[in-house]
C-alpha cells in the first residue's frame, strides 16, 4: 500500500465564499489543520484564480455575486480542468444535490455543516487523484480485502462479512488512513441522503469492528471523536 | 356613462350586435329576393297574357278588319280590372279602349315597354299611373297596345318593403334589448367574481367566487377557482401551522441552548469545563439542524415539489434496505427486526423518500418498543412489510410497544405532537408526520392501526404514483395538509 499523500500532507484549496465571516471561518480552520486556503468572494473571482492556481480541491458556495457557482463549475469542466469540486450550499435538498452533483461538482455539503464533516470530505475528494480506485486488493495492517473475489482476510484467518458489511469496510479501506463520517457513510454505502434520527451507523460499525479487530491485539478501525472514523494501520502511526 | 359603457365593453354585447348584423343583412337579403322574384313572376305572368292577348285581337282583326277590332276592344275595356286597351289610326288617333292619354311618341315603336297613362274617363289634371305595355303595329298602319297596370305589383312591393322595415327595427330593438340585458347579466356575475377576487387578495382567503347553480361555462369556472383558492387556503394554513409550530417548539431548544452557554461562563472554572459546555451547545444545535431539515423535508413533500422527481421503484427492496440499515440497533435494543417482502413490489415513486418515511416508522417503532421489551425482558418483534394491494402498495411498520389508543392517532401524525407518554424520548416528534407527508406526496396516507398489542403504521400508496391532476386539489381539499 502506498500513502504517498496522507491526510498531514498539506492541501492546497481554494474557498468560493461570498459571506466574508464563513470564508474567514474556513480559511482559518484549513490553516489550523495544516493546509493552504485562498478565498475569491465572488464568481468571476473565483472561476480566475481557479483557471491559474493549482489547486486540488475547490470548495463553491452555490449562491455567488457576479456567477452562479454551478456555472462556475461548469466553465471550469469545459475547459477541461478536472479539479475536485465540493459543492457548499444552504438548498439542502436531494434534487439540489442531484443537480449540483450533475454540473459536475465531486460532492455537496448542505450548510450549515461541521467542520470536521467539511475536512473529512475534502481529504477524501484530495486523495481522489492518488488513483486507489484501480487497486482490486486493499491492504490495511495484516488486513486485506480482495475487490473482485469478495475475500477478507486478517492474517490468516479468513474473516466472513454480510455483503453491506463488506461495502462498509471497502469503503473505509479505500480512504484508509482519512477520516470518515457517518454521512459519509449512510451516503456510499447506503446510498441514503437523509439523515436518520438515530445513529444507526455507529451500530453497524460496532458489529464491523467486532469482526475484524476481535481477538486481535492491534485494532485497526478507530473511532475519531466528534467526526467519524479511521481504518489505519496503528502500528505504522 | 362609465357603467353604460363598461356594458357596451362587455364580450356578451359585442357578440349580440356582431349576431344582429348578420342576422339584419340575412333577412333583408331573404326579403330582396323575395321581393325581386315576385315582381319577375309578376311581369312573366303580364307578358304571357298580353302576349296571348294581342294574338287573338289580331286574329280578329284579320277575320273582321278594323271594325271588328274596335268592337272587340270596346267591349273589354268596359270590363273592370287592371287590363289597359288602345286601338287608333295610322295617325294615332283613337279608335277605340281604355286609355286616354300617353306620352307622345308611345305608340311609334312596336314592343314592350313600361310607359305611364291616363284613363279615358280621367281629367288631364288626374295622377298618371304607371303601366307595362305591348304595342303591335298592324297591317294598313292601326296600332294596338295592350297592356297592364302596374299598380298592383308596385303595392306588394310596397308591403314587402315596408315588412322589411318592421321586422328590421323589429330584430335590431330586441337584440339590443337582449345584448343589452345578457350583458348586464355576465357583468354582474363577473362583477361579483371580481369583487370576491379583491377580497381574497386583500387576505380573506376563506373567501370562495359566487356560483350560480347553473353549470355553465362560468359556474364551471367559479368551480375551479373555488377548488384552486380551497387548495391555496390549505396550502397557507399549513404554512401558517409550520411557522406557529417552528416558532413554538424551535424556541424550546433554543432557549435550552442560550442557557447552556450562559451557565458555561457564569460557572465554569477550567478549560474542560469550557470544553464540555461547548461539545453539549454543538450537540444541542446538530439536533436543531435535524429538526429543521425534517421541517423543510415535510414542506416540500406537501407543497408537492418532488413529484419531478418519480420513478419506477422497488418497495420490497427500500423496506429490505432500511431492515437491514436498522437491524443491528433493533438488535441492541433488544429487539429483532424482521423484513418481510418476498417479492418485488414496484410504484412510481420516489425512493429517497419512501427510505426516509419507512426510517422514521422503524426508528420510531424500535424507541417505543425498546424499552418495552428490556423492561419486560421478553424480546419483541419489529415487522417491516412490503406488499402489493391491488393497484395500492402498502408498507408498514409493527411493533409490539405501548401502541397510540384510537382516540389519539389523527393528533400523532401532526407536526411536533408528542403524545405525552412518549416526552421521556428523545426525538422532534417529526417522524409520522414525514411518513404521513411522503404518503400523502404519492397520493396515499398514512394509517396507525391496532397491532394488538403495539402499533402498526401502514403508508398505502397508489402503484401508478399520484394522478397528476386529481392530487392536489383532492389531498387538499380532503385531508390534512
Amino acid at each position: 500500500m502506498t500513502d504517498a499523500t496522507g491526510p498531514h500532507d498539506a492541501m492546497r484549496l481554494l474557498i468560493i465564499e461570498d459571506d466574508r465571516d464563513a470564508a474567514d471561518y474556513l480559511v482559518r480552520a484549513f490553516r489550523e489543520t495544516g493546509h493552504v486556503a485562498d478565498h475569491a468572494a465572488d464568481g468571476e473571482e473565483g472561476l480566475a484564480m481557479a483557471l491559474d492556481g493549482d489547486y486540488d480541491v475547490l470548495i463553491v458556495d452555490r449562491m455567488l455575486p457576479k456567477r452562479d457557482g454551478l456555472s462556475v463549475i461548469g466553465e471550469l469542466r469545459a475547459k477541461k480542468i478536472q479539479t475536485p469540486v465540493l459543492i457548499l450550499s444552504a438548498l439542502g435538498q436531494v434534487d439540489d444535490r442531484v443537480k449540483g452533483l450533475r454540473a459536475g461538482g465531486d460532492d455537496y455539503l448542505p450548510k450549515p455543516y461541521s467542520f470536521s464533516e467539511l475536512l473529512a470530505r475534502v481529504e477524501v475528494l484530495s486523495r481522489r487523484r492518488g488513483g486507489r480506485n484501480e487497486e482490486t486488493v486493499y491492504r490495511v495492517g495484516d488486513l486485506e480485502l480482495d475487490r473482485l473475489s469478495h475475500r477478507v482476510t486478517r492474517g490468516k484467518e479468513e474473516i466472513i462479512l454480510q455483503p453491506r458489511e463488506f461495502r462498509l469496510l471497502e469503503y473505509l479501506m479505500k480512504h484508509a488512513g482519512q477520516v470518515v463520517t457517518r454521512t459519509m457513510l449512510l451516503e456510499n454505502v447506503w446510498d441514503y441522503h437523509f439523515d436518520p434520527q438515530t445513529n444507526v451507523i455507529d451500530v453497524h460499525i460496532s458489529r464491523l469492528r467486532s469482526k475484524i479487530d476481535k481477538g486481535f491485539s492491534q485494532p485497526l478501525l478507530h473511532t475519531i471523536r466528534g467526526a467519524g472514523y479511521m481504518i489505519r494501520d496503528g502500528s505504522r502511526n | 356613462m362609465t357603467a353604460l359603457g363598461k356594458l357596451f365593453r362587455t364580450t356578451a354585447f359585442k357578440l349580440t350586435l356582431v349576431y344582429l348584423t348578420v342576422f339584419a343583412l340575412f333577412a333583408f337579403f331573404l326579403l330582396g329576393y323575395f321581393a325581386l322574384n315576385t315582381k319577375r313572376l309578376f311581369t312573366e305572368q303580364v307578358t304571357e297574357a298580353v302576349d296571348a292577348e294581342i294574338t287573338g285581337l289580331v286574329d280578329h282583326f284579320n277575320a273582321g278588319g278594323i271594325r271588328r277590332l274596335t268592337f272587340v276592344v270596346e267591349a273589354r275595356s268596359r270590363r273592370p280590372g287592371s287590363s289597359l286597351y288602345l286601338v287608333t289610326t295610322p295617325g294615332s288617333d283613337g279608335l277605340a279602349g281604355n286609355v286616354g292619354s300617353l306620352p307622345t311618341g308611345a305608340l311609334d315603336k312596336p314592343g314592350w315597354s313600361e310607359t305611364v297613362y291616363r284613363r279615358i274617363e280621367e281629367s288631364e289634371s288626374s295622377e298618371l299611373h304607371r303601366a307595362l305595355a305591348r304595342v303591335y303595329h298592324l297591317p294598313g298602319g292601326f296600332k294596338i297596345l295592350v297592356g297592364r297596370d302596374l299598380e298592383e305589383r308596385d303595392r306588394l312591393f310596397q308591403v314587402v318593403l315596408n315588412a322589411g322595415k318592421w321586422s328590421a327595427a323589429v330584430v335590431i330593438v330586441l337584440g339590443l334589448a337582449g345584448g343589452f340585458f345578457v350583458a348586464r347579466r355576465v357583468l354582474h356575475r363577473v362583477d361579483a367574481m371580481t369583487e370576491t377576487t379583491r377580497s381574497i387578495m386583500g387576505g380573506n382567503l376563506s373567501g370562495r367566487l359566487p356560483v350560480a347553480g347553473s353549470g355553465d361555462e362560468i359556474d364551471r369556472l367559479a368551480l375551479n377557482l373555488n377548488e384552486m383558492l380551497a387548495r391555496i387556503e390549505a396550502l397557507m394554513r399549513g404554512l401558517k401551522e409550520v411557522s406557529d409550530n417552528i416558532a413554538h417548539d424551535l424556541k424550546t431548544p433554543l432557549t435550552r441552548l442560550r442557557n447552556r452557554a450562559e451557565e458555561a461562563l457564569r460557572t465554569s472554572r477550567s478549560e474542560q469545563d469550557y470544553r464540555a459546555a461547548l461539545e453539549a451547545t454543538i450537540e444541542e444545535s446538530d439536533s436543531l439542524i435535524k429538526t429543521f431539515n425534517a421541517l423543510l423535508m415535510i414542506a416540500r413533500a406537501e407543497s408537492g415539489q418532488a413529484r419531478d422527481n418519480m420513478v419506477e421503484c422497488d418497495a420490497a427492496e427500500a423496506a429490505q434496505d432500511v431492515g437491514e440499515l436498522y437491524e443491528p440497533l433493533a438488535e441492541e435494543q433488544g429487539l429483532s427486526l424482521e423484513v418481510d417482502a418476498p417479492a418485488a413490489v414496484l410504484l412510481h415513486g420516489n425512493r429517497e423518500l419512501i427510505s426516509q418515511a419507512l426510517a422514521n416508522l422503524v426508528d420510531n417503532a424500535i424507541k417505543y418498543a425498546g424499552p418495552m421489551a428490556k423492561a419486560n425482558g421478553i424480546p419483541s418483534v419489529v415487522t417491516v412489510q412490503a406488499r402489493a394491494d391491488g393497484d395500492r402498495v402498502l408498507l408498514s411498520v409493527g411493533d409490539r410497544g405501548p401502541g397510540i389508543p384510537e382516540s389519539e392517532r389523527g393528533r400523532a401524525v401532526e407536526r411536533f405532537v408528542r403524545l405525552e407518554k412518549s416526552r421521556t424520548i428523545p426525538g422532534s416528534g417529526l417522524g409520522l408526520s414525514l411518513a404521513s407527508a411522503v404518503a400523502h406526496l404519492h397520493g396515499g396516507e398514512l394509517r396507525l392501526e391496532d397491532n394488538a398489542p403495539g402499533l402498526r403504521a401502514v403508508m398505502v400508496l397508489p402503484r401508478g404514483g399520484p394522478l397528476p391532476a386529481a392530487t392536489p386539489a383532492q389531498t387538499g381539499a380532503t385531508e390534512r395538509v
